[in-house]
């Protein structure tokens, strides 16, 4: 009676339940993607030619080398403002401006897309009429994607900051170091595994994104999004089951591997943290 | 001659520490604040032959400032833009309940496993999340069509006779959300209830609480956090989505994004789309206020 539902029948068949519906998309996906009918609602043997097909698809192929530069640039840019927006927000107490900055690094969190999208369109439009630049393509949309991510990126960041001891960098300071020194030897390395999350996470909210891409695309920056989205706009295309089960696995070997990586790095950190403890004790 | 040397060394700290202040808060401003300020500008414009009018107008020594409201007033009248706003406001008040009734008992749940299976679990359910929103989207298409998987399967069963019509109505515009934004739900409501305290809980029942009145009294006050910053992460981003109403809602499940789609790609009419736009965030203000303030607290909160 320690709580209302405990590890009770009710709360395992509760979980399987909710499990299951988040999973049985991504199972249908994967599944269909080996369906020789092009129907994927029936089954009627099993194929790999939508994997032959998607793999000279040159729409698809496009689009996923545009969408993989797009978000390697993107998570790039995300993690560097991100972190000095983090580092701001953290370490510098009260400044004029810090409520501002703190809702427009909160604003993207929610906003939705639609906004993001059209706004920054509006504002690029504008721009271009007045310098006559930038044309319309992967480099705005890489602005969009660069706003969210560094939201995101913030966010991870800060956790961590919060988190390390600030007498490590104290110590650091007192042995002479000046204000970038610490933060370059010190501070980045220990927020070093935030930074692989947030570079992984705004990675994948540029590669998923398909509405601000709507907006802010141009000719030739047709990411793989968007050439997904038409085409399920029209209807049910058995060759996007084939990307979308090379995505889903590949995704999921990543992220199995990384939260194992960063389990026993948290492991070995702390142990070694306890280790110094003693030692510095005895 | 140390202290001499002082003042211009502050002065180059306050110098360097305004710069890194100003990064970030140029860069946000850049392309948070400022776009959502044009939007705004043009939304008070109209539409002429190939540009938006502009709003000033200097002439004989004189400014002359035009504000078209004429956008606004149009919103008003026109009762397409009144109901798909109510209906959009209606879908995310929905998707979000929904979240949180499958929500809070799944978090619960996940918080009271085992400390070794918690990991796996939480994992579990941020997986989906990782893998593309829009794919997981797509495949509800084959799930729900009317020859989809749901009804072969109901039929296979022996549950129904002829398949059910799913597909492009509010049931599957509902599920759609429900799918994509439940995590959204789970994670704040997981970090709340994982923090609960057993003692509270114990406390309650050996003075004579139910496990019902427990659980009302005790943990769900202490879980508000949770809840409120789940409820707002789905609230939101539901009231403005796009992708989801146009591959799985029918004709007849207005959403305002869709509608300000439209009319920026179709009629290119870009004072009507951007005054749409500034309806939707006085719509969402509050809730954005809402989550700013929860966001900063708990973040100095977490400081304390």
């Amino acid at each position: 009676m320690r709580n209302m539902f405990g590890r009770s029948l009710f709360g395992r068949s509760w979980l399987i339940a909710v499990f299951i519906f988040l999973y049985i998309p991504i199972v249908t996906l994967v599944v269909y993607s080996f369906n020789d009918s092009r129907l994927s609602t029936v089954w009627t043997g099993f194929t790999f030619k939508w994997y032959v097909d998607a793999s000279h698809d040159r729409e698809l192929i496009d689009g996923l080398i545009i969408s993989l530069k797009l978000a390697f640039m993107s998570a790039t840019l995300s993690v560097i403002f991100g972190t000095f927006t983090a580092f701001v927000l953290v370490r510098y107490g009260r400044f004029k401006g810090r409520g501002l900055l703190t809702s427009m690094a909160n604003a993207p969190l929610v906003m939705p897309d639609v906004i993001v999208g059209i706004s920054l369109l509006l504002m690029l439009v504008a721009l271009q009429k007045w310098l006559g630049f930038p044309e319309r393509g992967i480099g705005t949309i890489l602005l969009g994607h660069a706003l969210i991510g560094t939201s995101f990126a913030t966010v991870v960041i800060i956790s961590r900051l919060r988190e390390i001891d600030l007498r490590l960098e104290e110590a650091a300071m007192d042995l002479g170091c000046k204000p970038f020194q610490v933060f370059w030897l010190v501070t980045l390395p220990l927020i070093a595994s935030a930074l692989v999350s947030a570079f992984l996470l705004t990675f994948t909210l540029s590669f998923d994104d398909v509405v601000i891409a709507a907006f802010l695309s141009g000719p030739g920056s047709t990411t793989l999004p968007l050439v997904i989205f038409s085409r399920a706009r029209l209807g049910l295309d058995p060759s996007i089951n084939a990307v979308a089960t090379v995505i889903i696995v590949v995704v999921s070997i990543g992220v199995i591997a990384s939260s194992l990586y960063q389990l026993r790095a948290e492991r070995r950190r702390q142990r070694e943290v306890a280790d110094a403890y003693a030692q510095g004790k005895s | 001659m140390r202290k001499q040397s002082i003042m211009p060394r502050l002065r180059r700290l306050f110098t360097v520490r305004n710069l890194v202040i100003g990064i970030p808060m140029i860069w946000l401003f850049a392309l948070a604040a400022a776009p959502l300020l044009l939007v705004l500008n043009i939304s008070l414009a109209h539409m002429e032959v190939t540009s938006v009018s502009s709003l000033w107008h200097w002439a004989d020594n004189e400014l002359t400032l035009k504000f078209n409201f004429g956008n606004y007033l149009y919103l008003g009248e026109d009762s397409l833009y009144f109901d798909t706003y109510v209906s959009s406001l209606k879908f995310a008040a929905l998707t979000t309940l929904y979240c949180l009734i499958v929500g809070y008992p799944f978090a619960y749940f996940i918080s009271r496993a085992p400390e070794h299976l918690r990991t796996m679990l939480l994992m579990l359910v941020m997986l989906p999340f990782w893998t593309s929103f829009l794919l997981r989207i797509y495949a509800w298409k084959a799930l729900l069509a009317d020859n989809g998987v749901v009804n072969n399967g109901l039929m296979g069963l022996g549950v129904i006779a002829s398949p059910i019509h799913m597909m492009h109505t509010s049931f599957s515009l509902t599920i759609g959300m429900v799918y994509a934004y439940l995590p959204f739900m789970v994670l704040p409501l997981y970090a709340t209830l994982v923090k609960l305290d057993g003692r509270m809980l114990e406390a309650a029942a050996d003075l004579g609480a139910s496990p019902f009145k427990t659980f009302w009294l005790v943990t769900v006050p202490l879980t508000k956090r949770g809840i409120i910053a789940g409820s707002l992460l789905v609230f939101i981003p539901a009231f403005g989505e796009y992708v989801i109403p146009e591959l799985l809602g029918g004709p007849r499940t207005l959403m305002i994004a869709r509608v300000l789609w439209d009319e920026f790609f179709s009629n290119n009419d870009w004072p009507m789309a951007s005054a749409v736009t500034i309806v939707m965030i006085l719509l969402i203000l509050v809730p954005m206020a809402l989550f700013n303030r929860y966001n900063d607290e708990t973040r100095l909160g977490e400081k304390s």
